[in-house]
């Protein structure tokens, strides 16, 4: 049944509107406008004239190899965080769906990371991954691998994903264990009587049943890695070594801030933007789908 | 493929709780047993230790001559039917009836041969493409059954099959159910809290109550010799009237506590006279009289159409129900006599039925 308050007047309900219309507005709807205002303008080196140049700002990135670079850099980045995070999370989400000792502890921590900042989750990180000091980078270094993610580009991007990926591992988690308790247990206990077992019956009844979960859980760990990873990078190799592992978020934040080069950071700002809207309606229009059925 | 199936001892608790508390069951091949029982008795959890979805906690489950307690499902050959169908929503009918099959590897032309035979035998062959969920729920029964057919398996298992369809497609289903374990001859165990389904369907009754086989007999059995007052007022419905005695006239008559004395047609009862009994009356034989008997004050009148049931109270306050032919009398109080040949004597304090003596 749906419930309906009706308001007299206007004064009451714009009240109640005001407070997420401002922040609307001053977070993102200016800030957003601001991006798109100066993605078209260029400025001289010295910051005193700004120049207004239309699309030019666009063309010229899509022009620039490092761009282009940058590009392919965060495709390769954002699929692998989603995928080993995801992966992980379901592995983890299986085992903790079953009837074991210690179930509830269990789930508790697994959902801690989730509340920890990237850049903390980044410090644990250098803290195990140094060569030095770090105990896994100690410990590859004892066994002969030459680890270095501050001079290794590759294994630069190791780290980063590796980062990235342990923080979503609890988000996905909750929504894998989610998931699979919400599918019947009658319609596993059917396989089984079916015959079918372990792997087999993962494969052929869990995973399709799980397939929403999925998907929804695909957009956002791919916007997470493409967007929200800002922090775990600048804690954990700033870009670097070279520009092993800046993605385009990242590029953003080094192309404005530090090469102080706003109009091209802007329009990358605003491609980005756009990718997020993209990735939202696909999302959306989904979601919309499968619940009118 | 016909087996038999042997319970021996069968136990199971769940931690400190008692579920079903040692069942021991034979059944011939081909033979189909139902387990009724109200809700919470174990019936379920009987047909799941069976199905070896949940361990027993000590017993034996031997089919066709092996013990099968501690198989995995994959191992035992059985099939069964859902309560509410439990179909896999993310394939079509075909796919659902050949899933078991598939993973027991059979060729593709067997498979599709054993799916098309079934769906013949259900009228669900126009349906085989479509998706549980565009199923009605008479149909949806339906493919979960022919999953269990195409199996062709050692033993049918079946929860509350027909609980979820409406009353008059659970008629349907249930004359439907019966013809197809005739013909395919399949042992079968029927679990139900439906005692028309236990009725109609089963060559033999198995009777549950708080997790302790009360009964095993034959439908009719159950209804005209009811082991003990539970089973008593379990079968048949309305229910049986259960009213209060003492024995009397030296083991040869029931004196009711609310007037009459009502001789044994069949035989004196061991005991001694003043005995605490329980008597039992179906509403359908209690007889109207033009006068005497008890006087019953009508409380409530349930027309059925071709019969009505009448609930009222004698007058020491026991609460009576009779079943009439045709429609009810006007009047409010009417005069009603308990037949000798149609009573059921129960030992009070032990609920068992009383035989009479040799």
């Amino acid at each position: 049944m749906e419930r309906r308050t009706i308001f007299r007047g206007w004064l009451l309900p714009v009240a109640f509107v005001l407070p997420q219309l401002l922040l609307t507005f001053f977070f993102f709807l200016w800030p957003a406008g601001q991006a798109i205002y100066a993605s078209m303008t260029r400025q001289d080196a010295f910051g005193i004239r700004t120049q207004f140049v239309g699309a030019e700002n666009f063309t010229d990135l899509f022009s620039d190899p490092l761009y282009l670079d940058s590009i392919r850099r965060t495709v390769v980045f954002s699929a692998s965080v989603a995928v080993l995070s995801m992966a992980v999370a379901l592995l983890l989400a299986v085992f903790a769906d079953r009837e074991i000792r210690g179930r509830g502890l269990y789930r508790t921590l697994l959902i801690w990371p989730y509340a920890i900042a990237p850049a903390i989750a980044a410090v644990l990180w250098v803290l195990l991954l140094h060569p030095q000091i770090g105990w896994i980078g100690h410990g590859l270094r004892a066994l002969g691998i030459h680890w270095d993610y501050k001079l290794d580009g590759a294994q630069a991007m190791l780290a980063v994903i590796l980062a990235s990926a342990w923080k979503q591992v609890s988000y996905n988690f909750i929504f894998f264990l989610a998931g699979l308790q919400s599918i019947p247990r009658a319609v596993i206990e059917a396989a089984r009587m079916d015959g079918a077992r372990g792997w087999r019956r993962f494969r052929t009844i869990t995973f399709p049943l799980l397939a929403p979960t999925t998907f929804f859980l695909i957009v956002v760990n791919v916007v997470y890695a493409a967007f929200d990873t800002f922090g775990t990078i600048r804690a954990l190799t700033r870009g670097g070594p070279g520009k092993a592992t800046e993605t385009l978020v990242y590029k953003v934040y080094v192309d404005g801030v530090e090469n102080q080069n706003l109009g091209s950071s802007s329009a990358q700002s605003v491609v980005l933007m756009l990718a997020v809207i993209l990735l939202t309606a696909i999302q959306f229009r989904y979601m919309g789908r499968k619940t009118e059925r | 493929m016909m087996a038999s199936l042997k319970l021996e001892g069968l136990r199971k608790s769940f931690g400190a709780t008692k579920v079903l508390h040692g069942i021991d069951l034979e059944l011939a091949s081909g033979e189909m047993l139902v387990i009724v029982g109200a809700s919470g008795c174990g019936k379920s959890t009987l047909l799941r230790l069976v199905a070896g979805l949940e361990e027993p906690t000590a017993g034996r489950i031997v089919l066709d001559g092996r013990d099968v307690a501690n198989l995995d499902p994959a191992e035992r050959d059985i099939a069964m039917v859902f309560q509410n169908y439990a179909l896999y929503p993310h394939m079509s009918v075909f796919d659902n009836m050949a899933y078991g099959l598939k993973i027991r590897r059979l060729s593709t032309a067997e498979i599709r041969k054993r799916v098309e035979e079934a769906a013949d035998m259900l009228g669900l062959r126009p349906l085989l493409d479509r998706k549980p969920r565009q199923l009605s729920g008479g149909q949806r029964q339906r493919v979960a059954m022919g999953r269990a057919i195409v199996r062709h398996p050692k033993l049918f298992l079946f929860d509350e099959p027909l609980s979820n369809l409406d009353a008059k497609l659970r008629v349907t289903m249930r004359a439907e159910i019966k013809r197809l374990q005739r013909r395919m001859g399949v042992t079968s165990l029927y679990v139900t809290h439906d005692q028309v389904e236990a009725m109609t369907l089963g060559d033999r009754l198995l009777v549950l109550h708080q997790g302790v086989p009360v009964q095993l007999a034959t439908p009719m059995e159950v209804f005209e010799r009811p082991a003990d007052i539970y089973v008593a007022g379990f079968i048949g419905a309305p229910a049986m009237n259960l009213l209060p005695a003492r024995l009397a006239a030296g083991g040869t008559a029931a004196q009711l506590d609310a007037g009459p004395l009502v001789p044994f047609a069949d035989g004196r009862r061991a005991g001694a006279d003043g005995m605490k009994l329980t008597v039992g009356i179906r509403p359908e034989h209690v007889a109207l009289v033009a006068e005497g008997g008890l006087a019953l004050q009508v409380d409530l009148v349930e027309p059925l159409g071709s019969e009505t049931v009448l609930i009222g109270r004698l007058p020491d306050g026991e609460m009576l129900s009779i079943k009439l032919a045709g429609a009810a009398p006007p009047e409010e109080t009417v005069h009603v006599a308990i037949p000798p040949p149609n009573l059921h004597v129960f030992d009070a304090a032990t609920g068992l039925r009383l035989e009479p003596r040799g």
